[in-house]
């Protein structure tokens, strides 16, 4: 009871902030909420099963071109192009997956790195349809849905929550589902849960698609939602990110994503504010979260005080 | 007949360590391994557990072949195995242990009881990680996690290894039980007196084979075949 009141009680003041935020910041907590559903399945992946992708960004950007290419192509509307955009990265993530698998540690991380540079490159090579280093902004009848233009601020902010409340009550039941146990004992020890008959190849390969589930939808939202598809958004640094925002809130938490991205976004607002070497600090912050908090911010108060978090 | 290993042969790449185990073991009784430090008892395990391939022979429960499944499988044939040292989920709590244990069959809440009723003092620390627990605990938590496949072989590998004589006592009723239920119990124990206790039949290892097999009636402290066969 005390959990479900946390997550939807996060919700609830997400929905009220939109009223007392400026449509500055109203803008850039959507964008924060998209990518803590990006975090959210990153953490899935590496929080809860432990697998250290550097492949995300590929099914991150298989969710924007997946969602923006059909709009732009074929005028496809933003309800099926963001179906379109989750299939693309759950199924590239199964792609992906099958072959990655077969690796474990830093092979792994090794692999999905690769097929996340093939992706960066195959972008960059089929310019004439992607649009290259440069993207395509999608067209406004791809930005609207029941009758809402996704493009103005307050139906794009309640879109994002909409995506971000799904995402995180899905992920919270998912957790706490048999599935969920199985993933956490695959991430704590392979060899034991096999001898209580669980097979991890089928296990991690479910959580990997769906962490390409979560990142297809991000990437379908934020080309929908912010109106540009590029292959900025298939760089290594959009593997990082996820990453970053995990690690910061706290690895197999389900609101550490949230919170990471959040914090991440603001801590990178502050700094850029101060000098144009703000990465620096970035860093500095982040050296201070392994040496006082190693598993996160989340992570630490759960072991401290609040056992109870998921 | 619960289970029966014919001619088993297993190593670790060009190393043989089981070289020709023929075995049994029964419902309702508890059959002993007994042998020196390296003789392949833990090799032997972990093999029907399909951990270690087998390079030979056969292993059947009740008629089905189990050699060459998927480790994954074979719990789900019957087979639950408590390893040497625990191998808990220390992060996770007793309650979750015991969630991953039964996952397979479904995390049956009857199950789920009995293994409860079986060790009383995990449903004092339900919400306790299993790396907080002492040592006599874990090992009740591992025995109770195999026990949430509802096996019909249960295999341990010195359970009470290291362990206050209060907590052996604890485990070795736990054990009876589960033979007087119709479990086919496996125990691999250096421990004499564990043995005579315990032990429905003995059978002794040596050199990657189970060389003797005896009837645990027969057997008293200071027999010969202690000597031969573990030194003491």
């Amino acid at each position: 009871m005390k959990v479900w009141t946390l997550h939807l009680g996060l919700i609830v003041v997400l929905f009220a902030a939109q009223f007392w935020l400026s449509p500055y910041h109203s803008t850039n907590l959507a964008r924060i909420m998209v990518l803590a559903v990006f975090a959210m399945g990153y953490n899935l992946a590496f929080g809860y099963t432990g697998l250290l992708s550097l492949g995300h960004a590929l099914f991150f950007a298989a969710g924007m071109y997946g969602a923006g290419l059909p709009a732009q192509l074929w005028g496809v509307t933003a309800g099926p192009a963001l179906i379109l955009g989750i299939l693309a990265g759950g199924g590239m993530a199964a792609a992906v997956g099958l072959l990655a698998l077969r690796t474990a540690g830093v092979s792994f991380m090794i692999v999905t790195l690769m097929f996340a540079q093939a992706g960066y490159l195959a972008i960059l090579y089929f310019a004439a349809v992607t649009g290259g280093d440069e993207g395509f902004t999608l067209p406004a009848a791809a930005r609207s849905i029941a009758g809402l233009d996704l493009s103005s601020d307050t139906p794009r902010f309640l879109a994002a929550l909409t995506l971000f409340a799904v995402g995180l009550l899905v992920s919270l039941a998912l957790v706490r589902s048999p599935f969920g146990r199985s993933m956490v004992a695959i991430r704590e020890n392979e060899e034991r849960s096999r001898m209580l008959g669980l097979n991890p190849f089928t296990v991690k390969l479910v959580a990997l698609v769906l962490s390409g589930l979560y990142a297809g939808a991000a990437g379908a939202a934020y080309g929908i939602l912010f109106g540009y598809a590029g292959a900025s958004f298939a760089t290594i640094q959009y593997s990082i990110l996820p990453m970053l925002y995990v690690l910061l809130g706290g690895a197999g938490t389900i609101l550490g994503p949230f919170l990471g991205a959040a914090l991440m976004f603001a801590l990178i607002e502050v700094a850029s504010g101060v000098t144009s070497a703000y990465l620096f600090l970035v860093g500095a912050a982040l050296v201070a979260l392994v040496l006082f908090a190693p598993r996160g911010i989340l992570g630490t108060i759960r072991e401290r005080w609040a056992k109870w978090l998921p | 007949m619960a289970l029966e290993v014919k001619g088993l042969t297993a190593g670790y790449g060009p190393i043989a360590v089981l070289r020709g185990v023929d075995f049994r073991a029964e419902p309702g009784q508890i059959t002993c391994l007994m042998g020196r430090n390296g003789v392949g008892k833990s090799t032997f395990l972990k093999c029907l557990m399909g951990l270690i391939p087998a390079s030979g022979g056969s292993i059947q429960l009740n008629g089905v072949a189990l050699q060459g499944l998927p480790a994954h499988e074979v719990p789900k044939r019957g087979l639950a195995y408590v390893p040497q040292g625990r191998r808990l989920f220390g992060p996770l709590t007793v309650a979750e242990n015991l969630a991953v244990g039964g996952l397979v069959q479904g995390n049956d809440r009857t199950t789920l009881q009995r293994v409860l009723t079986l060790f009383p003092r995990l449903r004092e620390r339900l919400t306790q990680t299993a790396q907080t627990l002492s040592g006599g605990e874990q090992q009740m938590l591992a025995i109770a996690r195999a026990l949430c496949l509802a096996p019909r072989v249960l295999l341990l590998d010195e359970p009470t290894e290291g362990l206050q004589p209060s907590m052996i006592a604890l485990i070795q009723e736990a054990v009876l039980t589960l033979k007087a239920q119709g479990v086919a119990v496996v125990l691999v124990e250096q421990r004499v007196d564990a043995v005579l206790k315990l032990a429905d039949r003995v059978g002794f290892m040596r050199a990657g084979r189970v060389e003797e097999t005896r009837d645990a009636k027969g057997l008293a402290v200071g027999d010969p075949v202690f000597q031969t066969f573990v030194g003491v």
